[in-house]
């Protein structure tokens, strides 16, 4: 097999382990459907009557940012518990690999929950049309590249569950600037490059960076 | 240790060209025809907001050799660059803030987009405060500030055009700040001030770092004799 072949199937046993740990578990993905569910739920009491769609479009993208955070906290929990990381950082593959198989994993994750979020977000606000869903995969992206580094960074450190999102949100803010323009702008499309580029540059900083992050 | 002996002599030039720049910036260069007395505070606004790109910039850079070459010296020089710029950005909030109450009545503006970067900024930098004082230290908690450092110059550029497209739908009107052009006697003030800000922000780096090592030998020293 090529060295691009072997790294794709490192790339998906990882991203696989994680998914099947997951549905024995079940320890992540029904408590963000369930949160991105409540989370819509108290929006409907924090918007005043008559605030608008554009208000509402605002608050989908707080849903999402904070149900991906939910989801990140616990993204590297299984190999924290069982002390798993440092048998990975020790296997004969590419460090950036576990980052890879980690960031999908957590887009699986975080794509089942917008699939309940958005349908949602329709039935109880507004209307969802394709280039806002166009903003909500390319945001996902960005959100998983960036989060799953972030959480390692977290993972390391004493105060885990605090440190993450201090350490997201400010890198957060772009994607949600692309999202809501892509959701409520005429030129939508300015926004879908504008995530792209972030997707771009911060993947490929993440996987530059992110062997320096696990190694010991 | 020859590059110790002339911080005295920098502090010294510090608070010298500084004297200097206050003189020019408030007594020497014209006033503002438009904004008056209050246009004033671009003298050292601007200078503190480039001399904060500077610092972060160099705690990158600080950041890219330690992950390139290693060396437990780059971190600590890169933590202090960032540690300045992180100062120097706040003060960079409190002018900006001062300004905004000045020329458009109200302390904070959402569409001064140099502003909202700054507010961008100083939570990520905080943040890289939390982190490395949260991991145990030893060689991992360099690397992964390291990496953190970099993630913030790779942020600037990107949140600037972040901040620039979120105007469009949130404040369709952007207040424009450029007035007339500069004249001479204005731009030379501004240089003055700016090279002052920046030798002061690198006599405090420079003080900030004899301080720590000091700190860190201190500490070598006790644990041998205990």
């Amino acid at each position: 097999m090529s060295t691009l072949g072997l790294y794709a199937a490192d790339v998906v046993a990882l991203a696989r382990k994680d998914l099947k740990l997951e549905l024995r578990a079940r320890d992540t993905l029904p408590a963000m459907l369930l949160f991105v569910l409540s989370t819509l739920a108290v929006f409907h009491f924090a918007l005043p009557a008559g605030a608008g769609e554009s208000a509402a479009y605002g608050l989908l993208w707080i849903a999402i940012i904070f149900t991906a955070l939910l989801g990140l906290a616990r993204a590297w929990a299984p190999e924290r518990e069982g002390g798993a990381l440092d048998g990975l950082v020790l296997a004969p593959c590419d460090r950036s690999a576990i980052w890879l198989g980690k960031s999908l994993a957590t887009l699986a994750f975080l794509t089942a929950a917008e699939l309940v979020a958005i349908p949602a977000f329709a039935l109880f606000f507004a209307p969802v049309d394709l280039v806002a869903v166009a903003g909500v995969v390319l945001a996902s992206i960005g959100i998983c590249a960036v989060g799953s580094l972030l959480a390692a960074m977290a993972a390391a450190s004493r105060g885990r569950e605090v440190i993450l999102p201090l350490l997201f949100l400010p890198l957060a803010i772009p994607l949600v600037v692309g999202g809501v323009g892509a959701g409520i702008s005429p030129q939508g499309s300015t926004y879908l490059s504008f995530l792209g580029l972030y997707d771009l540059v911060f993947a490929i900083l993440a996987w530059a960076t992110f062997e320096y992050v696990v190694t010991e | 240790m020859s590059s110790r002996n002339n911080l005295p002599l920098l502090a010294f030039a510090a608070a010298g060209l500084l004297g200097l720049a206050v003189v020019l910036a408030l007594i020497v260069a014209p006033e503002d025809a438009n904004q008056g007395v209050s246009q004033r505070i671009f003298y050292f606004h601007v200078p503190i907001a480039l001399t904060a790109y500077l610092c972060f910039g160099l705690g990158a850079w600080k950041a890219l050799r330690l992950l390139w070459m290693g060396g437990e010296r780059r971190d600590l020089e890169s933590y202090t660059w960032i540690h300045q710029g992180t100062i120097f950005g706040a003060l960079t909030l409190i002018t900006g803030s001062i300004w905004a109450r000045a020329s458009w009545g109200v302390w904070w503006s959402w569409s001064s987009n140099q502003l909202v970067l700054f507010l961008v900024l100083f939570l990520f930098y905080c943040a890289y405060f939390m982190l490395r004082f949260s991991i145990e230290e030893g060689a991992r908690r360099e690397r992964i500030c390291a990496v953190y450092a970099l993630f913030g110059v790779a942020l600037i550029p990107v949140s600037f055009f972040a901040i620039r497209l979120a105007n469009d739908f949130i404040h369709p009107t952007v207040f424009t700040r450029a007035g007339p052009q500069m004249t001479h006697t204005m731009f030379a003030a501004f240089l003055v001030c700016l090279a002052a800000i920046s030798l002061l922000a690198y006599v405090m780096y420079r003080v900030e770092l004899v301080g720590k090592r000091t700190d860190a030998s201190l500490r070598e020293l006790r644990e041998m004799l205990s």
